[in-house]
């Protein structure tokens, strides 16, 4: 016989580990990427296709970098988070730490990449 | 008690008994173009790390994001944007408790869905 009741069981093994800070974090991320989506996409689409000197002299002017950079930075974030969702809904065990590891690393990897072309093209 | 019952109790609906709705099929979109996004996205970064890189390297990455290929896959990345964009839309305006009722909840799904479409066109109008 077990003298262990249930609610001992059931405490702590809840969802809601962290509360409501992921729900906030993609609430603040995604009234930014709202500015920033349209900005990025007139931005970016007006010169794909065009010849290397004007996309180096294009991300050279501040407008067009500082929306660049910033959709990369909060729009990677945002991924980032709304992946490990994902994750955490379909795979579990250790599978879902590693996917969620690489997804956090692909996420990084890419917002630096991107940070570092623009500061190159830019500078 | 609870011991009793463990691992027999009912699971919620699963997607291969549950009847497709506007409802949970524009929300299973918003997390599929969410997520599909990322191939738009590495692109856009390779075609950014190209452009610093090189002339010769950019006339590659561009040739193949303008290629009909690359051009696929953009008008794609654009529609699943457009469609994420006002997904999330109608999740800040559920997070206010408002348009939750099944009328209100039908109308931003069609919304989203048409919505998405004509933001797509005009896009594809302007640049």
């Amino acid at each position: 016989m077990r003298f262990i009741t249930d609610r001992k069981r059931a405490l702590g093994m809840g969802s809601a580990k962290s509360g409501t800070e992921h729900f906030w974090e993609m609430k603040v991320s995604s009234v930014a990427l709202l500015i920033l989506i349209p900005l990025f996409v007139f931005t970016f689409g007006s010169v794909v296709g065009e010849s290397h000197d004007v996309v180096v002299a294009y991300f050279a002017k501040p407008f067009p970098a500082l929306i660049t950079g910033l959709t990369l930075i909060v729009g990677f974030a945002h991924f980032k988070s709304g992946a490990t969702v994902l994750i955490e809904d379909y795979v579990h065990g250790t599978a879902q730490k590693l996917l969620i590891i690489s997804v956090t690393c692909l996420s990084y990897l890419a917002m630096a990449t991107g940070l570092f072309a623009l500061a190159k093209l830019a500078f | 008690m609870a011991e009793m019952n463990r691992g027999s109790r009912p699971l919620s609906p699963h997607l291969s008994i549950y009847r497709p709705q506007l409802t949970s099929i524009s929300s299973i979109l918003v997390r599929i173009t969410g997520n599909a996004l990322i191939v738009g996205a590495l692109l856009v970064v390779w075609w950014l790390l190209a452009a610093a890189t090189s002339p010769e390297y950019f006339a590659f990455v561009d040739g193949l994001l303008t290629s009909v290929f690359g051009k696929l896959v953009m008008l794609g990345s654009i529609w699943a944007l457009w469609y994420h964009t006002l997904g999330g839309v109608r999740h800040l305006i559920w997070d206010n408790a408002r348009g939750l009722d099944l009328d209100s909840a039908y109308k931003l799904g069609w919304a989203v869905v048409y919505g998405s479409g004509l933001l797509t066109l005009l896009t594809i109008v302007i640049l």
